[in-house]
């Protein structure tokens, strides 16, 4: 009790350094929660992609397109419980800063596949009864203030022109970790305008980008998968085809280096602030030197000294910890409203605290290594004889 | 009068520790700061030497990168024939119609596909990039399946080595040559001949048409023709341009992190100088006092805290800048957002990057020192050395 009560008087001692010291650990646990964050944001595709649904693509890669006729084959394949297309869009909402990803889709049975994007009924009939209508997701629909009925302009890069959508639908996420970035319209729209304006351009219509397949039986993911490739194979848009999540990661691997490099830096900043809080320390014990000496003449061991070093900078550490996660939560909203639809989704995982506060300890219990072995090795009359 | 520099020296030389501690923790963030402009330096010298400013790329005009571009057979033949068209040796017209798409290729340490690009061009397409040299290895032949790829992609992926082969098309390429772009975009590319590629992949329209001009003052007049030409479709740039916007969305982001991340930290570095400048003024109050009764002035107190902080700051700026300028012998490669595709690039360490991260230095060192300077400035000399 006495001991930390003493730990606790000695962390007052110094009001404006242990406060400058905790000040410190808030900017650095907030940092390292955010970026943390930001690296779980990269991986949020992956992550709330489906390892039941398979996604076929063309062999060569993904700006390359597949034939329409191969849903139908696809469809025969047993286990197949449902194939779905999309096709990339690539446009533009206004200006550049705007993104996020727009897909022709086959309205009829996309929503079937992607069960976790949920529409009012009347919506979607709504949607597929209109050729120029559009879903768009619930997070879209917040940050560009947009509601059904409104109309959209898009401008297309690929296909070039204005593209006006009305919205017949808005869609939400079954879990918070869908996806509500995405917007979608008819993929017929988009063909038919491609066979009156661009079809002698490049023979792409009737043509999509990806094939989504919902299996029957899971287990059989990687068979199914094989025996589509195999289906296509040697013909004249071969395929490939994967589970939604390894397309997903497939993405991030492509980025893996900006991720290494954000993992990298939110390591730096605990270093950065451990040697604030080692110098931190490495004061408090010099300046202590003698008093320490006293205590150990009146018979208090080594380990006593130690313990009181160690507890002053665990107290400090976790005190400063404490305040920064609970500090994370707005910050990364804050951050997450500034950067839009950057990233999809935007949280802060349990597993970024637990870093936290593993940092937290890792910080308290280094920061005090070298003053604490110091002090408890210092000799008592060396002690006494400083001054400060 | 001034108080003698030594002193201020002996000063930190005293706290060897604590000296230590707080210009490491600023090291870390000037190592970090530096480490992001040379990053960007890096991105941006990699794309924007891509481009020759006698040179103009033509493409669709809604498309931002080549990717997007399509281009007719009947169309690339009316701009190849424009009068501001450049004629080298023989009297060939100094222009390339270029097909480029993207193929999903493995990396070599880790297996992982990546998005690599792969432009088909006519003879011409070398004469027009002279940056670009063959240092293994010989040009493809037209009309053969042969390839040559830039240095970054043979090192990086399966099959794209001299001598290797490559399989995509429904056809097998044999890697004739390794050509090195002299640090620009071109190094992360694949070349080969325009007319096979086409028709392999079945895409019998061309990407974009790369011309140079006999003099670059003709470029409005090109631009403007090609772009009222109702029978075209298309947009003019200069390469130089057309390359720099392509680093744009990621040279942001490169950025607004380093900025963000740099902004975060230095807090915690400024603490750090903060703790251990109250420190040094609390230890010294009686020398303090002794100095003033001696004659120097307040600000003569002032100014040797200040310095003895800047020293700090200056410290942590060299030690951070060797610890950067060792970061100039690693590649990064990632996508390029924009374009879709792999590219690598440095970092790059110029004399501005220097300047700025040393003042950064010193800023934080002012800042971390200014208010315990002011404090140790106004202490009274009766007080201060009645002190113990």
């Amino acid at each position: 009790m006495h001991f930390l009560k003493l730990i606790l008087r000695n962390t007052l001692r110094h009001k404006l350094r242990t406060g400058l010291t905790i000040l410190g650990i808030i900017v650095a646990i907030v940092a390292f929660g955010l970026l943390r964050t930001v690296v779980d944001a990269w991986y949020s595709g992956a992550e709330g992609s489906s390892e039941t649904r398979l996604i076929t693509r063309n062999a060569i890669s993904l700006v390359f397109h597949l034939p329409i006729k191969y849903q139908d084959k696809i469809k025969k394949i047993q286990g197949v419980a449902e194939v779905t297309h999309a096709s990339w869009f690539g446009g533009i909402y206004i200006t550049e800063k705007n993104f996020f990803p727009q897909f022709a889709i086959d309205s009829k049975t996309y929503f079937n596949v992607y069960s976790e994007y949920i529409i009012p009924p009347k919506d979607l009939t709504a949607f597929i009864n209109d050729q120029k209508g559009c879903v768009i997701g619930r997070k879209i629909a917040d940050i560009y203030n947009l509601k059904v009925g409104d109309t959209l302009p898009i401008r297309g890069t690929i296909y070039p022109g204005i593209w006006k959508f009305t919205i017949r639908a808005i869609y939400d996420g079954i879990e918070t970790k869908t996806d509500t970035s995405q917007f979608f319209f008819h993929w017929n729209y988009l063909n038919e305008s491609k066979k009156r304006v661009i079809a002698r351009s490049a023979n792409t219509t009737d043509w999509v980008g990806v094939y989504a397949i919902n299996i029957s039986e899971p287990n059989r993911a990687s068979e199914i998968s094989n025996e589509i490739d195999k289906l296509f194979k040697d013909s004249l848009a071969e395929t490939h085809t994967e589970t939604e999540k390894a397309f997903q990661l497939g993405f991030v691997s492509m980025t893996e280096a900006i991720v290494v490099a954000i993992r990298i830096v939110s390591y730096l900043v605990i270093l950065i602030i451990l040697a604030v809080m080692a110098n931190t320390m490495a004061m408090t014990a010099r300046e202590r030197t003698s008093e320490y000496a006293t205590l150990k003449a009146l018979g208090f061991s080594h380990g006593f000294i130690a313990g009181l070093i160690y507890g002053e900078s665990l107290v400090i550490a976790s005190l400063g910890t404490l305040i920064g996660i609970l500090l994370t939560f707005p910050v990364a909203s804050m951050f997450n409203a500034k950067v839009g639809t950057l990233f999809p989704v935007f949280g802060v995982s349990l597993e970024t605290i637990y870093m936290q506060i593993i940092a937290a300890i890792l910080i308290g219990i280094s920061a005090a290594f070298l003053p604490a072995s110091r002090s408890a090795q210092a000799s008592i009359v060396e002690g006494l004889r400083n001054i400060g | 009068m001034t108080i003698p520099f030594s002193y201020i020296i002996r000063n930190l030389i005293t706290r060897k520790l604590t000296t230590l501690l707080t210009a490491g923790g600023m090291a870390l963030v000037v190592f970090v700061f530096a480490t992001v402009l040379m990053l960007e330096e890096g991105l941006k010298k990699t794309l924007v030497e891509t481009g020759s400013p006698d040179n103009v790329v033509v493409t669709r005009r809604s498309a931002e990168t080549e990717i997007q571009s399509i281009i007719n057979r009947d169309q690339a033949a009316i701009v190849e024939s424009q009068p501001e068209v450049a004629y080298g040796n023989n009297n060939i017209r100094l222009a390339s119609k270029e097909s480029v798409v993207l193929i999903s290729l493995t990396r070599r340490e880790s297996n992982k596909s990546s998005n690599v690009l792969i432009r088909g061009i006519e003879q011409t397409g070398a004469l027009l990039r002279p940056q670009v040299k063959i240092i293994n290895g010989r040009m493809f032949k037209p009309g053969l399946s042969e390839i040559i790829a830039g240095k970054s992609i043979a090192e990086r992926y399966n099959g794209a080595g001299i001598g290797e082969k490559l399989y995509f098309g429904k056809r097998e390429w044999t890697v004739v040559g390794i050509f090195d772009a002299n640090k620009t975009g071109f190094d992360s590319e694949i070349w080969g001949d325009a007319d096979q590629l086409m028709q392999a992949f079945r895409r019998p329209v061309y990407s974009s048409i790369i011309l140079k001009l006999n003099d670059p003052k003709n470029f409005p007049d090109i631009k403007a023709r090609i772009e009222e030409d109702p029978r075209l479709t298309l947009g003019a740039k200069k390469e130089s341009i057309f390359y720099a916007e392509q680093s744009q969305v990621l040279s942001n982001f490169i950025r607004y992190l380093g900025v963000a991340l740099s902004g975060f930290f230095s807090v915690g570095a400024i603490i750090g100088a903060m703790i251990t400048m109250y420190a040094s003024v609390a230890n010294r109050i009686m020398e303090i006092g002794t100095l003033r009764a001696l004659g120097f002035r307040r600000n003569n107190i002032l100014s040797a805290f200040l310095t003895e902080s800047l020293i700090l700051g200056a410290i942590g700026g060299i030690i951070g800048l060797i610890l950067a300028s060792f970061m100039q012998f690693l590649t990064i490669s990632t996508m390029n957002w924009q374009s879709f595709s792999e590219l690598a690039f440095g970092f790059t360490l110029n004399s501005t990057i220097i300047i700025k991260s040393f003042l950064f230095a010193l800023i934080m060192g002012l800042i971390g020192g200014f208010l315990p300077a002011v404090k140790a400035a106004h202490i009274s000399i009766v007080e201060s050395l009645r002190a113990v």
